[in-house]
């Protein structure tokens, strides 16, 4: 047993954020710093201006593509597995299962482990390596969906009823609100898998980050940009950003019958507020299930939850007989970005 | 169970009465007899049986959930029902190689290579749902004792998925909220074979779940069923709006004239064993008046409008609205708004059926038996008898009474018909009250209009305390205009807005509407102090200036004082 009061691995949090003060780095900063270990491209969690970058080779492709070359003073690739010494500390990039190049932060060091969650699942998702379980003495975990009435219902199940709505409704276009990076891509390849040959038609938002997953050898099929449409799509299915979905843009739609897919879709009161007429419980973030699962299987005594619905996750931590800390880190999006 | 589950989940989510009908003739063409007759009765008249179901479901909770984790999970979802549907946890199954192996990970901080885990989820296989019927929960459900009730339901909600739980405990709480009216229930039914719902209401009250006859008959498998000997609605007839090229061809002498009042039509069903009151679409009401059904003693079905009358003076609609939509009342209630039925027609007295005879041969009948019978807090709706049609023109432009709404002409030699055919009954509604008001706040509609900012809140203008005019929010409307028009109101709105709230934007205080409401009354409720009756846009004033609109004083001399 360590005395309490000793930082594990020498993790901190300062006003940056998580900061690992022997490695001198920090991860996920929400401010500009001198070195930052990013953990997946979405953009709460990867911000532009930090001095010198390390992530994984797909993480700094999504970077450059949505900051451009110059967002950081550096770049330097870690590939999944590989140990990287700095400073006494030993660390390493382990897949998380989120999105594509999604990565836990596992640090080493005088003879004790943390690792770094950043957003992860346990869900398969063709789309994304998948999450490797780290035993560790602190684990530092998101708390996105948690609250115990989050069960995500596995999703090629929400997939076959969207492909029976679209069925049903041959008339009407189906439009799917989804986030624009990971979310819309393993969307797609779950059609995919489930055997949708058609064309899949983009919000130009959408566009660009799917053209990016396929250059890095993610198989997407055949997909169109809904400005090249010659008709109104009756029959179609679209993807839109979930800000699009009820706006003027979807006039150009036959009748849209607005899909959206999100963890929240699991709570009535959010999907009927969204309007949404088909809510698919598909999330890239863990389920209550989940988190709990992974805390207790990590072995750590102490659990750090960095963001999400805290009280209950810390609540549930205590109960487990574990040290639990919320950090209620700011800058980190809880609702829409999911 | 499953195929009821899914039913109620997709009519939740879906706005369109179309796609509701649809799910719904789907849902009663593909179910088996008797699950979908009680799944019909789940949808109208809800299930013959009550339950303590609040102490019921607490004492679940208190069992099989944290208190705490239970605490924040409801805060969040704001619904207990739900909460407890999503929350639940099936008792897990003992052997789980995976979890097992997880939990026996042990921390060795040197080892840089922990075992890929591959995901694995920790609910078990997908449980047999589908061997669970719903005529199966409503038969145990109507045995089982009040202790019973709460290892019966946790053995079900072990059983079903979150839908399932989540469709069985709004079930057993009565409250849907799928928004499917009984009667639009009754149209999907109707719909099987063609009929229309008055076919329906009409042999409805003789019915009782799970209605394996009416399937029968509606699919020609059995012969239609008996209305039966007890109180049935029967269908009303109804009256077309009278337009001013109608009034030119009127012939007056043919017609009946009387106060078209200013409550809620009903049908009153009652014989010597028992008192119904129906709405005017069949509904059954009479629990939430029992001060009615208990005054009345007679056998005759009858026609009238629902009011609130206090010393023989009708209250308005707005006292009546305290004792609508709702399943009980209380004494408090009662008293503080009395309820009273204004009779104008009969369509059965003493058993004998009149509805075949022309309306003044009914009439004569009603007012002789109310003489002779004297029904308390009843009276007859008084005929208006002018014969000379400008007199009567005047008459309906000069009355502005409280509790009345315009005035009512239905032909003398009409027979009591369903339905609304053309020609027989007229109701002219006294011309609307009009305010041009300045639009101040748009919101973005629902359903097909979610990306029209279609629902508008409008002001009248004041003298602040600061001496400057400002804009007070008088009414709210989002019908009256045409397609076309909303378009252009959406394109205005975008382009004039002063600050967004989420689906809200406030917008410059420019547009002007001509906004027609029926009624205006005082209201503590609303920050101007006045609710308007009905409102709606008249028209769209783009020629005139936002500072030109009208005062609030001049919706305030429009209240009438009763």
């Amino acid at each position: 047993m360590r005395k309490s009061g000793t930082p594990i691995a020498g993790m901190t949090v300062d006003a940056a954020g998580l900061y690992c003060a022997p490695g001198d780095f920090h991860i996920d900063p929400t401010r500009p710093v001198a070195r930052a270990i990013i953990s997946h491209g979405h953009a709460d969690h990867a911000r532009p201006g930090h001095g010198a970058v390390l992530a994984t080779p797909d993480t700094i492709a999504i970077l450059k593509t949505r900051l451009g070359e110059t967002a950081a003073g550096s770049w330097q690739a870690l590939p999944y597995g590989e140990a990287l010494g700095v400073a006494g500390v030993t660390l390493r990039l382990a897949p998380a299962g989120h999105i594509l190049g999604s990565a836990q932060v596992v640090i080493d060091y005088k003879g004790a482990r943390a690792v770094v969650s950043g957003d992860y699942k346990l869900d398969p998702d063709p789309t994304a390596a998948p999450f490797e379980l780290v035993a560790c003495h602190l684990f530092i975990t998101e708390a996105t969906f948690g609250l115990p009435v989050f069960h995500h219902e596995p999703a090629d199940q929400e997939i076959d009823k969207l492909l029976a709505s679209v069925r049903a409704n041959g008339d009407r276009t189906h439009l799917i609100g989804a986030y624009g990076l990971g979310k819309t891509q393993r969307l797609i390849a779950l059609l995919r898998a489930a055997g949708y040959a058609r064309p899949i038609w983009l919000h130009g938002a959408n566009l660009a980050l799917c053209q990016l997953y396929q250059s890095r050898g993610i198989e997407l099929g055949a997909l169109a940009h809904v400005s090249d449409a010659a008709d109104k799509l009756a029959g179609e299915i679209v993807f839109s950003p979930p800000s699009a979905l009820s706006d003027r843009w979807s006039r150009r739609l036959t009748e849209p019958l607005t899909a959206f897919a999100s963890g929240w879709m699991r709570v009535r009161a959010r999907a009927r507020q969204k309007g949404v007429e088909l809510p698919l419980v598909i999330s890239d973030h863990c389920d209550w299930p989940g988190l709990v699962a992974t805390i207790a299987a990590t072995g750590a005594e102490e659990i750090w939850v960095t963001h999400g619905r805290e009280d209950a996750l810390v609540h549930q931590i205590g109960l487990m007989g574990k040290r639990g800390r919320a950090l209620a880190l700011i800058g980190y999006e809880e609702n829409e970005g999911e | 169970m499953k195929a009821f589950a899914q039913l109620l989940d997709r009519l939740s989510y879906n706005p369109s009465r179309n796609a509701k009908l649809r799910l719904m003739r789907d849902y009663f063409r593909s179910t088996p007899d008797p699950d979908r007759g009680w799944g019909l009765a789940v949808l109208t008249d809800g299930l013959p049986f009550s339950f303590p179901l609040r102490r019921t479901l607490m004492d679940m909770v208190a069992r099989r959930m944290d208190p705490e984790l239970f605490r924040l999970s409801r805060d969040y979802v704001g619904d207990t029902a739900e909460t407890i549907a999503l929350m639940w946890e099936k008792p897990r199954p003992v052997h789980d190689d995976a979890l097992a192996s997880m939990r026996k990970a042990t921390v060795s901080a040197g080892d840089t290579k922990a075992a890929p885990w591959q995901a694995t989820r920790p609910e078990a296989s997908s449980p047999p749902q589908d061997a669970l019927r719903l005529s199966e929960v409503v038969s145990e459900l109507a045995l089982v004792g009040r202790n019973d009730l709460a290892p019966r339901l946790e053995a079900w909600l072990d059983q079903l998925d979150a839908t399932g739980r989540w469709a069985l405990l709004k079930l057993l709480t009565g409250a849907l909220r799928v928004g499917v009216s009984a009667r639009l229930a009754k149209t999907a039914v109707a719909e099987l074979a063609n009929f229309g719902v008055d076919d329906i209401e009409e042999i409805w009250h003789g019915l009782a779940p799970p209605y394996q006859p009416l399937f029968a008959w509606l699919e020609g498998r059995g012969p239609k069923p008996d209305a039966g000997r007890g109180l049935v609605f029967r269908p009303l007839m109804l009256s077309h709006p009278l337009e001013a090229a109608d009034w030119a061809a009127l012939d007056l002498s043919q017609f009946s004239t009387e106060w078209k009042w200013d409550g809620i039509r009903v049908q009153v069903a009652a014989s010597d064993a028992a008192v119904k009151l129906f709405s005017r679409s069949g509904e059954d009401i009479s629990s939430a008046f029992p001060d009615l059904v208990e005054a009345w003693h007679f056998d005759a079905t009858l026609d009238g409008e629902l009011l609130v009358v206090r010393d023989g003076e009708v209250a308005p609609f707005n006292d009546l609205q305290q004792r609508l939509n709702r399943k009980r009342v209380s004494k408090r209630q009662i008293e503080q708004f009395p309820a009273h039925v204004r009779l104008y027609d009969a369509l059965t007295l003493d058993g004998v059926d009149l509805r075949q005879l022309p309306l003044v041969a009914r009439r004569a009948r009603l007012e002789a038996w109310f003489g002779r019978a004297r029904p308390q807090r009843s009276d007859l709706s008084e005929l208006i008898g002018v014969a000379d049609k400008a007199k009567l023109q005047r008459l309906w432009s000069q009355t502005r009474a409280t509790g009345i709404e315009g005035i009512m002409l239905k032909r003398r030699d009409s027979a009591y018909m369903s339905g609304r055919p053309k020609g027989l009954w007229w109701k002219w509604k006294r011309a609307p009250l009009t305010l041009d008001c300045v639009l101040m706040y748009a919101q973005r509609g629902s359903g097909k209009r979610s990306s029209y900012y279609s629902d508008y809140t409008f002001g009248a203008w004041r003298t602040g305390a600061n001496g400057a005019a400002e804009l007070v929010p008088v009414g709210k409307a989002y019908f009256g205009f045409t397609d076309q028009e909303l378009l252009e109101i959406d394109r205005w709105v975008r382009t004039h807005t002063l600050e967004s709230f989420g689906p809200v934007r406030a917008v410059e205080p420019e547009l002007v509407f001509e906004v027609a409401f029926d009624a205006v009354q005082k209201s503590t409720r609303h920050k101007s102090g006045v609710a308007m009756r009905f409102p709606r846009i008249h028209r769209i004033r783009w020629d005139k200036p936002g500072a030109e609109a009208d005062r609030l004083e001049t919706l305030l001399a429009m209240i009438e004082e009763p």
